[in-house]
């Protein structure tokens, strides 16, 4: 699957987008973001509040005990500023 | 009652006269238009600009749904929402919300429904470049989502106040 990310977390992590495989057992959102945290410490600083991060399965908006399967594009950004 | 939405996200300024032609012109049924501009203010000097990053594709998607709900929710006839990403400058518009309806109620309850949920739903952050050189995103604020949620606890009747 294809991760993007926004403002701050982008900027965190270091790089606008990637592609993934999250192994098994990786299943909600919530997971995702605990998996992710694992992968280094550019991520455990995007990640370290994880209740602050926004998600969004294929361009809708997610909440985090929703299961991640199927989608294509997993978007993770900070709480949105517009206006 | 029929809505013509009409959605855009550019980098490009927006004509505000045209827009507003655009939801008027050839129609005799509209009692009223009420329009929102949100511009980059300059935080008392401090700032030099505002950098709007955009989630392309899930902005204009989400700024649809929102417009979705808000004709659903109220007798609109015509909503137009124009935000634009990138670098602005102190005193540049950033969003235009222009909401037409039979009469006021509606109109005034559908362009601040909008830019209640605009504000914590559609994908955009601002960065602040300050005079000194300094850089920093924008907190969202608590009040921003409280303002949103308060549309849900509010019925249709109450909302259009």
């Amino acid at each position: 699957m294809r991760l993007v990310y926004f403002a701050w977390v982008r900027e965190r992590i270091g790089r606008p987008e990637e592609i993934v495989e999250p192994p098994e057992g990786v299943e909600t959102v919530s997971d995702l973001l605990r998996w992710l945290r694992t992968r280094g410490e550019e991520y455990e600083h995007a990640l370290e509040h994880p209740a602050t991060i926004r998600v969004a399965l294929d361009q809708t908006h997610a909440d985090h005990d929703m299961p991640i399967g199927g989608s294509r594009e997993i978007a993770l950004f900070p709480p949105m500023t517009g206006g | 009652m029929a809505c013509r939405i009409h959605v855009a996200v550019s980098a490009a300024p927006f004509d505000q006269a045209a827009e507003l032609a655009a939801i008027t012109a050839g129609r005799t049924d509209i009692g009223a238009v009420v329009t929102f501009t949100g511009l980059c203010r300059d935080e008392d000097g401090r700032l030099a600009a505002l950098e709007l990053e955009h989630y392309p594709g899930m902005a204009e998607a989400e700024l649809g749904r929102i417009a979705a709900q808000a004709a659903e929710r109220w007798p609109v006839q015509a909503l137009t929402i124009v935000h634009r990403h990138g670098r602005m400058e102190p005193g540049a518009p950033i969003v235009l919300v222009a909401a037409a309806s039979p009469h006021r109620h509606a109109a005034f309850a559908v362009a601040e429904f909008v830019m209640d949920f605009l504000k914590t739903h559609a994908p955009f952050w601002k960065k602040e470049h300050g005079r000194a050189g300094d850089t920093g995103w924008v907190a969202a604020k608590d009040a921003d989502d409280d303002a949103a949620s308060r549309w849900r606890e509010a019925g249709v009747e109450d909302a259009g106040r």
